[in-house]
């Protein structure tokens, strides 16, 4: 094992100074873990990840929970090993701490294919985990929670089973052999039996082993199984906390008006009208916008909108016609980003060729619940709830707000009514702490409007593609696609002062990476200027290139006179990306005749996990319906069927609601959509039913909360396609078809 | 000036203008936090709850006008130890991804089926289309109205 490896698994392990109680595991040096974050929250702080009181076990799970159900399945990672049933399991997010870093989260940026497993890309990936570890990136995102946390939280169960264990031995003075544990108790071979919570102080004096075995998959009672969510009885009874339902004696609410040339200056303001309004008590001035401070959150909002302002003007293009010509004019030698792929040669092809140029607007991300954060200071001391899904920065922006030092500040993360990305910015932190550091001793919630939270970004950004391709032979001879847009990574750089050197791997992903075994086979990504503030969009760079990317080979499966699902098999030899292919075609019966209706294929390979599905439309007199919908996608091993299912459908309406409606304009250098009226997600009558299925055969365990995403927008322009003859290059596709 | 109402069986007296909406009456008045916010033009259905046993978009419903009127919010709909039978559903069928949607789904869905305890899938389409789900959980709030609907059948 080499020194790398010997770290990363010690990682799990504790050992921090006394605490509460008298435990104590060790001493911690440089290349040990961080600092337990809990040690001292409690009596038994047996790892990071375990805590245990007289009530009962707690697992912390410190992974932003958006929806994606990821504490549920966290917390059975450290149950299955701990022997904790599971109506005994309490979750807990924990707080903001350089040990709960995530080791994954780098890792997508590795010059490696997903799909490429030898030692050079592995060495590579396993180099990654060290500076994710130094920068203590608490993120949540990329669908890395789950292949980071997949062996350090079986392993933090089972140090934590031992060491209760081994307590259990010295006080029955028996050999920890004899010893088994089962519902949540050491049990002795004559019946005896210790509940954990009066085994947590003794276990401090355990002797930890190093990396105790974990279980085999065959023994697994609740990993493999679909687990009741731990968070689905308060989400169903309006008794979830989001951070805007934190009440606390003397709250104040609180909303902003920035301005809509985002990012520029506020000239003036005039706040006295709003002043006179009933409810409105404070304008307080914001840099380039106000908070309007009130005693409901309606006062508030009623405020914000009688504050008259003088905008600067954008410093970016006032229209998306302008944004689309930067975009068009990209495409140049001295544009180039990267070319993260270039087998053969593309120039040497003679066969039938296809030029074509793909196209899609920006997007929001339109979480259910805007954004919204509450602070309180308190003789100094600065406590904020916020839902994020970067804690660790978070932290770092309300300390700076409020001019305080960080550890001067408390972040409780809450539940987020959806994140997709959006929460990975800490904008509305810095709002709330802002006023908090303003009105000292007052807590005060800071509620985003929807029309806020619609028109100030960060957004998906616009992004084009030139595909250059040609097939000979009824085969692809030659397939190469440009991609221009403007960086992601440029800009969240900007805002978070984190200097961005090198590519934007983003600018590519999503098509770099695929699986095809195309001969001559070159992907371009060009970086065109900066605009708007850009950010991390569910499957991010996939969410375009998905659909440029498998929009080309449909095209070419067409002017190849094949049929597109045998076609893009005829290019895959990867055996997982076979089998999901293979999967929906049975699922969906492809090939078999339909009257008035056709059906679409996709493919897409992102965040590691093959993904294909398929969708069926019919033309009916009120317009084009969606009839049905498969997926299939391979993530390994699959630890909660019934949330994997969840997330992939769920992938694939967040998907379909931009492909069908979703677009974000500009004009005079404001976002034009304001909310749900004119930004409309897909609704219920418009979903088909979605049937998933998940197969097991990669060696990787991968995250899913985002893979069914990017072949949504493709499988639906190609089944769009197969029905009208007319090929849609450009989103939101409402633009060239009429959806009942 | 003060206005009463009930708010899930219980007399509540709030001092707010009149043309506050419901919805903040709710969140910021009486700190019933389970109606959520979503867009304050009745355009997504987070902030449903009954106005005297009818589904109604809180935040275009004035407190003047729903003055003497009985509210229930999903607070009051059922509790956790005392699920009402869209709830007990909603759990079974594992409904809710974030679940800011979800409470607003759950009244539009109580709503429906106190009014049509038999609805068929375009009867559920038609009644649920004004709830948005960012998550994509419609097809799974389907299959639970259907099971709420047979639970309560059964009562």
């Amino acid at each position: 094992m080499s020194r790398i490896g010997t770290i990363a698994r010690r990682t799990f392990l504790i050992g921090s100074a006394a605490i509460l109680g008298g435990v104590a595991f060790g001493t911690y040096a440089y290349r040990k873990p961080h600092a337990n974050p809990i040690a001292g929250a409690g009596i038994g702080a047996i790892t990071p990840y375990v805590l245990i009181d007289p009530q009962g076990v707690t697992i912390i799970t410190p992974r932003a929970e958006m929806g994606q159900g990821i504490q549920s399945t966290l917390a059975a990672l450290v149950a299955e090993e701990l022997d904790l049933p599971w109506d005994q399991v309490r979750v807990m997010h924990g707080p903001p701490a350089a040990a709960y870093y995530n080791g994954a989260m780098l890792q997508e940026g590795v010059p490696f294919a997903p799909t490429d497993e030898g030692w050079l890309a592995e060495t590579a990936r396993s180099a990654m985990a060290i500076p994710a570890k130094f920068l203590a990136l608490q993120i949540t995102g990329g669908s890395t929670s789950i292949p980071d946390a997949y062996e350090k939280m079986r392993a933090a169960g089972a140090v934590a089973r031992v060491a209760l264990v081994q307590a259990a031995a010295r006080r029955l003075g028996v050999p920890a052999e004899s010893l088994r544990t089962e519902g949540g108790a050491v049990i002795g071979d004559d019946g005896t039996r210790i509940p954990y919570t009066e085994l947590a102080v003794d276990a401090a004096a355990s002797d930890l082993p190093d990396v105790p075995p974990l279980k085999s998959r065959a023994d697994w009672t609740l990993l493999g199984t679909s687990l009741p969510r731990t968070d689905m009885v308060e989400k169903s009874t309006g008794t979830a906390i989001f951070a805007g339902d934190i009440r606390l004696p003397g709250m104040r609410f609180a909303t902003v008006r920035m301005n809509p040339a985002i990012g520029a200056a506020m000239t003036g303001f005039d706040a006295a009208a709003a002043l006179t309004l009933p409810g409105v008590e404070q304008v307080i001035e914001l840099g380039n916008g106000v908070a309007v401070v009130g005693s409901t959150t309606w006062a508030a909002m009623q405020g914000a909108a009688a504050v008259t302002f003088d905008w600067a003007p954008a410093a970016y293009p006032g229209t998306s016609d302008e944004m689309r010509s930067q975009i068009a004019a990209a495409f140049t030698a001295d544009t180039v980003d990267s070319i993260p792929r270039d087998d053969g040669d593309v120039g040497q092809a003679n066969g039938q060729s296809l030029q074509a140029e793909y196209h899609v607007p920006p997007l929001a991300h339109a979480t259910m619940e805007p954004m919204q954060a509450t602070a309180h200071l308190q003789d100094g001391h600065l406590t904020v709830w916020v839902g994020t899904q970067a804690p660790g920065l978070a932290q770092q922006a309300a300390a700076k707000a409020a001019g305080i030092p960080e550890e001067n500040v408390t972040l409780h993360t809450t539940q987020m009514g959806g994140g997709f990305g959006r929460r990975s910015e800490v904008d509305v932190t810095v709002h709330a702490a802002t006023l908090a550091a303003a009105l000292p001793g007052i807590p005060v919630l800071v509620t985003w409007s929807r029309e806020e939270d619609m028109t100030m970004g960060p957004f998906r950004p616009m992004a084009s593609a030139r595909l250059s391709g040609s097939v000979r032979d009824g085969a692809i001879e030659a397939f190469d696609l440009a991609i221009a847009a403007p960086s992601i990574m440029e800009t969240f750089g900007e805002r978070f002062g984190i200097p961005m050197a090198g590519p934007d791997s983003t600018l590519s992903q999503g098509a770099w990476e695929q699986p095809y075994t195309f001969p001559n086979y070159r992907i371009t990504a060009h970086r065109a200027p900066r605009t708007v503030p850009l950010g991390f969009w569910r499957s991010v760079g996939a969410s375009h290139n998905g659909f440029f990317h498998d929009c080309a080979v449909d095209e070419l499966a067409h002017l190849a006179g094949a049929d597109p699902l045998a076609f893009r098999l005829q290019h895959l030899t990867h055996e997982p990306s076979r089998k999901v292919l293979e999967a929906v075609a049975e699922m969906s019966g492809w090939g078999n005749p339909r009257p008035n209706r056709a059906l679409g294929v996709a493919f897409s390979l992102s965040f590691g996990v093959p993904t294909a599905e398929v969708i069926e439309v019919e033309d009916t007199e009120s317009g084009i319906r969606l009839t049905g919908a498969w997926a299939a996608v391979d993530v390994g091993t699959a630890l909660d069927p019934r949330n994997i299912e969840a997330q992939v459908s769920g992938g694939m309406v967040f998907g379909l609601s931009a492909a069908i409606n979703g677009q974000i304009t500009f004009a005079g250098g404001h976002v034009e959509q304001q909310n749900f009226w004119d930004y409309e997600p897909l609704r219920l009558h418009q979903c088909p039913e979605i049937q998933v299925r998940i197969l097991e055969t990669g060696v990787k365990i991968r995250g899913i909360g985002e893979p069914g995403t990017p072949p949504a927008a493709p499988a639906l322009a190609n089944a769009l396609f197969a029905l009208t003859g007319t090929r849609a290059r450009e989103l939101p596709l409402s633009g060239s078809f009429r959806f009942a | 000036m003060t206005t009463t109402l009930t708010v899930n069986g219980t007399s509540a007296t709030v001092d707010l203008p009149e043309d506050t909406p419901l919805l903040w009456v709710l969140r910021d008045g009486l700190s019933l936090t389970g109606t959520k916010y979503g867009c304050g033009v009745a355009a997504c259905g987070a902030c449903t709850v009954m106005v005297d046993g009818v589904a109604v978009r809180s935040c275009q419903t004035a407190l003047g006008d729903v003055a003497g009127a009985s509210v229930i919010t999903i607070e009051g709909l059922g509790t956790p130890a005392a699920l009402h039978a869209v709830q007990a559903a909603w759990i079974d069928h594992q409904v809710a991804q974030c679940g800011y949607c979800q409470s607003g789904q759950i009244m539009q869905a109580a709503s429906l089926l106190a009014e049509n305890p038999s609805p068929t899938s375009q009867d559920i389409d038609d009644a649920m289309d004004g709830n948005l789900c960012r998550c994509g959980t419609y097809p799974r709030i389907r299959a639970a109205v259907m099971d709420a609907a047979t639970r309560l059948r059964e009562v």
